[in-house]
């Protein structure tokens, strides 16, 4: 079966699981006067931003990698957008912030595009950590310099640096056939957000135990382990999209859910700290940008290492 | 045609770079409206402009200054055959000249306007004092709808003396307030100082 065929079974799957969802969605809302209330409203309006982000995906993998390499280009710097109207920066740290915006995300996926690993996986760690702070220099502002100049490393490193290695999985194996790359960032996409999605049904259904009131009010310890676990049973269930046998996929799966979660709870905080209860409000049910990546954040590095460690191509 | 193109490209541009989402707080006015709001940053005018329905962004015309947006080149046709800007001189050449005379002209012929009355972009959060054209012109025109307009995030875009001209795309938030009610026999001062209050209530 060649990559592209792989693809079109996942994604009639996709669709499938879609036209499911949104039929209970549609039962559940003609259920009372109200259209079911506002759980329902918020599910209906999850289901119409999947239909939109599986739209966007498949177009991608349709046209792609170019294609793909530009749209998570922009996740980068919507993601980015969001950390940064969050955080209360400084007319001095203007110059550092352009550079960000203007300047890394460009040049992280251009290196994506040209193959280089080795600045692609050094370039912000390095470089912009140390760049980012001599331009904030230029700004004249010492007041609260350091925790300035962390915030804008941290939004560089999290919307720009972990995002930029879902598409680098693209790149992992360069004498693979065209289109098992892309595989495997689908692999982690589909992962990642079934395990939310799972967490938040059961969460919903069976949620007695909250896991972290302060940092995560609607996680709970039984949505984890049965979200998780359902999450890690589908992944198991498409290792023949992967170079990984079945056992292989597992652990692979339970890496990406575990990963996402800690993701999901570290970002929380992030986003807590600075005051919000949503990243922002771009993806409709959703929230921002950010709410819908903090799992793919750490997900993706660590599957990105992972995979390359292990399964070298 | 060509306009019409632009301007969709303009909020297709305008969202991508600054979201500009409406955020209204009462059901939006149905007839002539004058859109007054805080003024931080060059983006003002398309944020407003794009975060308005298409219905009501094909009625309305932003009161620019004529120093900057009638430079030759996009600026100019923008302001003109795109937003249809009302172009008004902050330095006034005669001194009997009526600097709101396009503006009272535009009114006339029910056009909806965006205005902001600090005359000049404030790199604060909060809006400066009111200049009087708010004033004469809600006087003159009783039946215009006053809706205040606060965006949010734009003052950090585009601080004054950046060394690099590049606004930070920053999310912004529109947020359109309940029209503001006429008192009859108001003094200009107390007026001014309501309507600034209603733009700072969404701060």
């Amino acid at each position: 079966m060649t990559p592209q065929t792989k693809a079109l079974y996942v994604f009639a799957g996709i669709i499938g699981l879609l036209l499911v969802a949104s039929a209970v969605g549609w039962l559940l809302s003609r259920r009372g006067a109200d259209g079911g209330g506002a759980t329902v409203q918020n599910l209906n309006a999850r289901v119409r931003a999947w239909w939109g982000m599986v739209a966007v995906l498949g177009t991608c993998f349709a046209i792609g990698p170019i294609a793909t390499l530009l749209v998570f280009a922009f996740i980068s710097f919507f993601a980015l957008r969001e950390f940064i109207t969050l955080t209360p920066t400084r007319a001095g740290d203007h110059l550092p912030l352009v550079a960000a915006f203007y300047v890394l995300i460009p040049l992280q996926y251009w290196l994506i595009h040209d193959q280089w690993y080795g600045l692609f996986a050094i370039f912000i760690p390095v470089y912009a950590f140390l760049a980012l702070p001599v331009l904030a220099v230029f700004g004249g502002d010492t007041n609260d310099f350091l925790e300035r100049t962390t915030k804008i490393q941290w939004g560089t490193m999290v919307a720009i640096y972990c995002i930029s290695h879902a598409p680098a999985l693209m790149i992992l194996h360069p004498d693979a056939p065209p289109g098992q790359g892309q595989l495997l960032l689908l692999y982690l996409m589909l992962v990642v957000q079934i395990s939310d999605v799972m967490q938040y049904v059961f969460g919903k259904l069976f949620g007695r135990h909250k896991l972290a009131p302060a940092v995560s009010p609607s996680k709970t310890v039984e949505g984890l382990v049965g979200g998780g676990l359902a999450a890690i049973g589908i992944g198991t269930a498409l290792w023949w999209m992967t170079p990984f046998t079945p056992l292989q996929s597992a652990g692979m799966s339970t890496v990406i859910v575990m990963a996402g979660v800690c993701g999901g709870l570290a970002l929380s905080a992030v986003k807590r700290s600075l005051g919000a209860k949503d990243w922002g409000r771009m993806i409709e049910g959703h929230g921002g940008m950010m709410d819908r990546m903090d799992s793919v954040v750490f997900a993706a590095p660590v599957f990105f290492h992972f995979t390359r460690y292990w399964f070298p191509g | 045609m060509i306009a019409r193109l632009a301007g969709a490209g303009l909020v297709g541009f305008t969202r991508t770079l600054v979201g500009a989402r409406a955020q209204w707080r009462v059901a939006p006015p149905t007839g002539q409206c004058l859109y007054f709001a805080n003024h931080t940053s060059h983006l003002d005018t398309v944020a407003i402009w794009s975060a308005l329905a298409p219905s009501q962004r094909a009625q309305v015309r932003p009161v620019a200054a004529r120093d900057y947006w009638d430079k030759p080149g996009l600026r100019q046709w923008l302001s003109g055959e795109v937003l249809r800007a009302i172009l008004i001189d902050r330095k006034r050449e005669q001194a009997d000249a009526d600097p709101l005379a396009p503006v009272r002209a535009a009114l006339d012929q029910g056009d909806s306007l965006i205005l902001f009355p600090e005359g000049t972009r404030s790199a604060e959060r909060l809006p400066q004092a009111f200049k009087g054209g708010l004033f004469t012109l809600a006087n003159a025109y009783p039946h215009v709808e006053l809706v205040p307009v606060y965006l949010d995030t734009l003052h950090r875009s585009l601080p004054k003396g950046a060394l690099v001209p590049l606004p930070l795309p920053l999310y912004c938030n529109v947020n359109f307030g309940a029209s503001l009610s006429r008192v009859a026999g108001e003094a200009r001062d107390v007026f001014l100082a309501r309507a600034r209050a209603a733009v700072e209530a969404m701060a």
